[in-house]
């Protein structure tokens, strides 16, 4: 399974004229986990999207490639998207207040996602549902099936939509920011048990976030972008030796209790960074 | 971009006029592009100046009866023909126009006062005045409006004035309620504490910092609510509750001539093409303020 | 924190509800007192009225005291009360039945309607909507908004007229005003006071295909302003509900089309849309007043009008507080369903 992006970029029509949110990204994505780096506007959510063709319906979207698995999916209708949306890429959202369906149960809402890709009766995929509940590593799966979103935590609505995602037992897994929503304790556990998952199953994983030593320590290799550009590839271990000034520079702001500081470096914005 | 233009979209007013007019301009730039709402607005000035001009407008004297003439075609004497008793039906119309205005304005222009001050009061007043004022609320609330006006209408003697004073008092409840909702979201914001801490008596307070900044959704309301006033006027003149003959007011038109439209079908029919277009008119300017001033309300 | 917060689901939800009951009773004490004030500030004297002008002065005087309107206002007012706790709303100087009598013999024409009418609404209104919202922009959108948009400012008479003018009159298609031709008048055995219920009931099959045409006009002419609200409320429901993130997510779990239109956007919508019709079938009963004028259908609308022409009090009240009392319920219905049935609303 490989992902192929050449030379993706997304625009917006805005009263004031066209707006350019990612200009010309390009990566190729193996069996490896890819962490995709960047800060708000940077594009970086845009691109996880496009990989799945979800992006809302004012965006205009181009590249010369877009490949899934050797599908195109530039010219893929919707019925090939929705073979692939789910079954074999599966995308985990920042928070899951809003990406979970309110008036459902989290149990029906896992179930739903089996049933659509696998098949069976209800009764079947209600009990595979706890069962991933269970995989999530959530302690009482039967009453977390019965619960409405509301009515669970942040960390156990994350769990919940990885269960979700998980279910139709996809290829790759996307995951835009799936812990900045969480509290700090709640972070690491919620990324080793997609670490763990994604190992146990051999997926593909994309790792979206604004977290810079977060990613390193979780991937194979890191990508970061900088208004809607890809301005550092690298390989996690290599990442201390990265070129880009904007990486350098984040690098550099981090705190470290190794090598303290006297004082926090400030980022400088280079506007060339932004020059097409 | 003209030098006005560009001054009123300054990012950097330099007095509070520039800036309220600026405000006022934007929100002008928005509305223009909703051509439904400008139709609208268009609409509804035609109709204040039509009625407002009316005397200049008619042809004839809308109670001069010609018996000879009873349910006249369309012609170049009476463009609309004429009703019942031979008064030309055009003219009629204008003046009708004057009527319905006039008995919106002088509705609006003691509801909404009325309903303001007893929403903010009770907004802000809180505890058992809030209680009690909106329980009064609930209570006008509760009556389907026609219905009640009816009731009123029938104590009172059937009329206009009766008309007038049995729409307002079913109509100004939502705009107690919902001056009351915004007073609420208002009353517990910084800049409220900072003017209290700085002294200011709850009436000024009320007055001057909250009452305006409920007036943006009033007039929303007010102005989808005309449509409907409108609807509701015609509805008791058609039912001989409101306006009584001879007077033209549209409503009233109607149920006098009904019982023609076999014959002369555009007789009661014009009327009733008239209040269609002054409600609309109203409903999609309503619509497109609403679009610029509420984005949120439903 | 961990772990799924305390949830005790039901008796929040129960005591947000009783306040809501509770507040009906003060409502309705409200809607009588404004009833028997307004009753009592007629210019009119009841007792002429029911008398005439040429009675004797001690059967002025026996009647006054009859109707109590010698004593003090607080005292007619409980007299009055005492009298509504009995079920007893006074005579109606038109007919001559107790008041109860005659709104229980034109209600149900007026239910029969406005029935008919809210599930026309709902049928064509949701469906409207929901494919509006979803096909936001479209001509088709366009079509769905300008219709809506001009139902709500359409007087709902002249609409009636209209109507009659042209099915009438000029086509021919539809018959006349009233609930059922001369021919049919008092041949089905009234059960329900519904003529198309009782006609197929009594297996009438003549009857009932009358009635039915006879209920099609005013029913869709009444139907047209709730739909109007109806389609125009579903449509803004479904947008917002369509802008959320779980719909994305949806979308990324592969889900076809109709699925996510329905089963996310429009199962998120129903609780706020059952309050918006509940509200809508209330306002019908100030739509059908007007609507059983021009089509002279025997429902309290009519009866009502009738009572106001002819100055008839003890009718116009009695009218009044029943026709409140429904819109009252009706607004509570509103109220719980929506307090009840939403699983957020805790």
């Amino acid at each position: 399974m490989e992902v192929i992006v050449r030379n993706l970029r997304i625009a917006f029509t805005s009263p004031q004229g066209p707006v350019d949110a990612v200009r010309g990204v390009s990566f190729t994505l193996g069996e490896e986990k890819l962490g995709i780096v960047g800060e708000s506007g940077s594009g970086k959510t845009l691109t996880g999207r496009a990989l799945l063709r979800l992006l809302p319906r004012q965006a205009k979207l181009e590249a010369d490639r877009l490949e899934f698995d050797g599908i195109d999916l530039l010219e893929a209708d919707e019925r090939t998207l929705r073979r692939i949306r789910g079954k074999r890429a599966g995308l985990i959202f920042q928070d899951p207040k809003f990406s979970l369906n309110p008036v459902m149960t989290a149990g029906a809402q896992i179930a739903e996602a089996w049933r659509a890709h696998r098949g069976g009766t209800s009764r079947a995929a209600h009990g595979a549902a706890i069962d991933l509940l269970a995989q999530v590593q959530i302690r009482d799966p039967k009453r977390v099936a019965g619960a409405y979103p509301h009515e669970l935590s942040g960390g156990m609505g994350q769990r919940v939509m990885i269960a979700m995602m998980l279910a139709p037992d996809p290829e790759l897994l996307i995951a835009d920011e799936p812990t900045s929503a969480l509290d700090a304790t709640v972070q690491a556990e919620i990324l080793r048990l997609i670490e763990a998952l994604v190992s146990r199953r051999g997926m593909a994983l994309i790792l979206i976030s604004h977290d810079l030593p977060l990613v390193s320590h979780f991937c194979d290799r890191v990508l970061v972008m900088y208004g809607g550009r890809v301005v550092e590839e690298c390989n996690a271990a290599s990442l201390a030796r990265a070129k880009h000034p904007y990486t350098r520079g984040l690098l550099d702001c981090l705190p470290s209790l190794a090598r303290p500081k006297r004082q926090l470096a400030v980022l400088k914005r280079d506007p060339s960074w932004l020059d097409p | 971009m003209s030098t006005l233009a560009a001054w009123l979209l300054s990012d950097a007013p330099e007095s509070r006029r520039q800036a309220s007019l600026g405000r006022f301009f934007r929100g002008w730039l928005q509305l223009r592009r909703n051509h439904l709402a400008i139709a609208g607005l268009v609409a509804a000035l035609a109709l204040i100046l039509v009625s407002l001009a009316a005397p200049l407008l008619a042809t004839h004297d809308p109670a001069a009866q010609d018996l000879t003439q009873r349910y006249a075609a369309p012609s170049a004497e009476h463009w609309l023909g004429t009703d019942e008793v031979g008064r030309d039906l055009y003219s009629r119309l204008l003046y009708g126009g004057r009527i319905t205005l006039g008995m919106v304005v002088a509705i609006m222009v003691m509801v909404a006062p009325l309903g303001l001050a007893v929403g903010t009061v009770a907004g802000y007043a809180g505890g058992f005045a809030d209680r009690a004022l909106m329980r009064l609320t609930d209570i006008f609330l509760a009556f389907p409006r026609l219905i009640l006006a009816l009731a009123f209408v029938a104590a009172l003697k059937p009329g206009i004035t009766s008309a007038i004073i049995a729409i307002a008092l079913t109509a100004w409840p939502p705009y107690a309620r919902l001056a009351r909702a915004e007073t609420l979201t208002i009353r517990n914001s910084d800049f409220i504490a900072a003017v209290r801490l700085s002294g200011a008596s709850a009436a000024r307070i009320v007055l001057r910092h909250i009452a305006p900044l409920c007036v943006s959704s009033l007039i929303v309301r007010v102005t989808l609510d005309m449509s409907g006033i409108i609807l509701t006027a015609a509805g008791l003149g058609f039912l001989g509750m409101g306006a009584q003959p001879p007077m033209p007011e549209w409503g009233t038109m109607i149920a006098t001539t009904r019982g023609e439209i076999l014959d002369a079908w555009w007789v009661p029919i014009a009327p009733g093409i008239a209040i269609f277009v002054a409600s609309l008119a109203f409903n999609l300017l309503g619509d497109g303020l609403r679009d610029v001033l509420d984005p949120k309300q439903g | 924190m961990s772990g799924t917060s305390d949830a005790s689901p039901l008796p929040v939800r129960f005591r947000a509800s009783l306040s809501s009951l509770a507040s009906v009773p003060i409502t309705l004490f409200g809607l009588i007192l404004v009833t028997f004030l307004i009753g009592r500030a007629m210019p009119i004297d009841p007792v002429i009225a029911i008398v005439g002008d040429h009675a004797p002065p001690d059967v002025i005087a026996r009647v006054r005291a009859e109707l109590a309107l010698d004593k003090p206002l607080p005292v007619q007012f409980w007299i009055y009360l005492e009298h509504l706790a009995r079920g007893d709303l006074g005579s109606s100087v038109m007919t001559s039945r107790p008041v109860t009598t005659d709104i229980a013999t034109f209600f149900p024409a007026t239910l029969e309607l406005a029935t008919t009418a809210i599930l026309i609404a709902i049928l064509l209104g949701v469906p409207l909507g929901v494919f509006a919202a979803r096909y936001q922009g479209s001509h088709f959108d366009h079509a769905v908004r300008v219709v809506s948009l001009a139902g709500q400012s359409v007087p709902i008479f002249v609409l009636g007229l209209l109507c009659l003018l042209f099915f009438y009159v000029k086509l021919g298609i539809a018959p006349g005003t009233g609930q059922q031709d001369v021919l049919f008048e008092g041949m089905v055995r009234e059960v329900t006071g519904m003529r198309v219920l009782d006609a197929a009931l009594a297996g009438d099959w003549d009857a009932f295909w009358d009635a039915l045409a006879h209920l099609a006009q005013p029913a869709l002419v009444l139907a047209y302003f709730s739909l109007s609200i109806i389609t125009r409320m579903t449509r803004a429901f479904m947008l917002e509900a369509l802008a959320g993130e779980y719909i994305v997510a949806a979308r990324a779990k592969g889900l076809s089309d109709a699925r996510i239109l329905w089963r996310h956007a429009f199962g998120n919508i129903m609780v706020p849309l059952i309050t918006v019709i509940a509200l809508a079938y209330a306002g019908l009963l100030e739509g059908a007043v007007l609507t059983e004028t021009v089509f002279s259908w025997p429902g309290i609308g009519l009866y009502l009008t009738g009572s106001l022409l002819n100055a008839d009090m003890n009718a116009v009240l009695g009218a009044t507080l029943v026709i409140g009392s429904v819109y009252v319920g009706l607004n509570l219905l509103a109220d719980l369903a929506y307090r009840l049935l939403d699983p957020r609303v805790r």
